[in-house]
């Protein structure tokens, strides 16, 4: 496995020709060049132990089996649960926003703040590898925002929300934007706490994209389609993308939208109320 | 690579749970819809596990294959992504293998 592009080993990649439907297992190598070696299969896996075994005499000589049955992502989605509760009891509408870079998240909150700021008090988190450029941003809109920077992690987990809610204190009632790493595949495994996912996905962006990324979608409680405006400039079939989203997830709500004219907001906006009543009367309820 | 955070996780449960002894060896199960590749956790467990009980443990990985039940005819069958069509026609499955992400068991 390749830490530079996260790429797995030789018997992961297939190289299909579409014209032909020709499909081979590609060597690694071929892909690009290597700096390290890739031998990790069980079987030629032998490691050497730092520890000699007698001096241990608490430890059986065949060893003790310790049975776990633990979820690895146990810790994650405990501290979820907590961010989840604690924004339920102070009637917070957040919503994760997840997508590939450049797909316009940024455009888009800034102009859901000016535009519903009068109704809604709105928070932003950011979360992105460097700068605190999308803050600043959200800044300059009058809005409260958080910058987290994850260094070289590609996606937020849910103890960075947590530290993020502590600095953002936001109010009671609120409405709370968590813009996640531009990612579309590491963000879907990790739940912050959020009420949804938002996955935003721009006709700039192959139709594809759903079936390329199926665990963000399916993982999402809404897709907003932004730039619509460009559709006269692109090649990017509105229906077929619609189908792929729902064939990977058939609950998934669609929304088409532009940041820039501001066509289609009004629905977005629509979605955010509702969302917010949801969210009232299950805290209400429960 | 969600893969070196999911490690960093294995190792940390590993740790709590070894009671100080050295690991001989970890079984984990990943699902094959799980969107976790084998191959990029044993990638990063050796450097995730240097410095800890856990070095130089061996690694097993049980791949649970992906299986879904229709939610239209309640036919259940094998599935390589979670996305698919029963015979059926219907559209509406449940995954009821494949999602796995767990440390089975170690061995001290």
């Amino acid at each position: 496995m390749c830490t530079t592009c996260g790429c797995g080993e030789t018997d992961q990649i297939m190289v299909t020709d579409p014209k032909t439907g020709d499909q081979r297992m590609m060597s690694h190598d071929e892909a690009h060049a290597h700096g390290h070696d890739h031998h990790h299969g069980e079987d030629t896996h032998s490691h050497e132990h730092g520890h000699s075994h007698d001096i241990r005499p608490t430890a059986e000589t065949h060893g003790r089996t310790i049975e776990l049955e633990k979820e690895i992502l146990g810790k994650n989605q405990l501290i979820a649960e907590r961010n989840r509760g604690w924004l339920a009891g102070r009637g917070i509408l957040a919503l994760n926003l997840v997508s590939s870079p450049g797909s316009g998240k940024t455009s888009l909150l800034e102009r859901t703040i000016a535009d519903m700021r009068t109704e809604f008090e709105i928070g932003v988190i950011e979360g992105d590898q460097e700068t605190v450029h999308d803050a600043e941003r959200i800044r300059a809109t009058g809005c409260r925002a958080v910058q987290i920077n994850t260094g070289t992690g590609c996606h937020l987990e849910a103890e960075m929300l947590e530290r993020a809610l502590g600095s953002l204190d936001p109010p009671s009632g609120s409405l709370l934007f968590i813009e996640n790493v531009g990612n579309l595949v590491c963000p879907a495994l990790f739940d912050l706490g959020e009420a949804a996912k938002v996955a935003i996905l721009s006709v700039t962006e192959g139709e594809d994209k759903p079936l390329k990324y199926p665990h963000m979608f399916r993982a999402s409680r809404l897709m907003l389609l932004n730039k619509i405006d460009l559709l006269p400039y692109v090649k990017f079939d509105l229906s077929r993308s619609i189908a792929y989203a729902r064939e990977v997830n058939p609950a998934i709500e669609v929304l088409q939208v532009s940041a820039t004219t501001g066509e289609g907001m009004p629905l977005w906006y629509d979605w955010l109320r509702q969302a917010r009543r949801q969210l009232r009367h299950s805290t209400a309820a429960g | 690579m969600h893969e070196l955070s999911i490690t960093q996780s294995i190792v940390a449960i590993c740790e709590e749970n070894a009671g100080g002894l050295a690991v001989k060896s970890v079984t984990l199960e990943i699902g094959k819809l799980s969107a976790v590749m084998p191959d990029a956790v044993r990638f990063c467990f050796d450097v995730c596990s240097a410095g800890t009980v856990v070095e130089g443990a061996r690694l097993s990985i049980i791949e649970t294959p992906g299986r879904a039940v229709c939610e239209a005819c309640g036919a259940e069958f094998a599935i390589a992504a979670f996305f698919g069509k029963c015979e059926c026609g219907s559209r509406s499955l449940r995954i009821v293998s494949g999602e796995e992400m767990k440390v089975r068991e170690l061995e001290v």
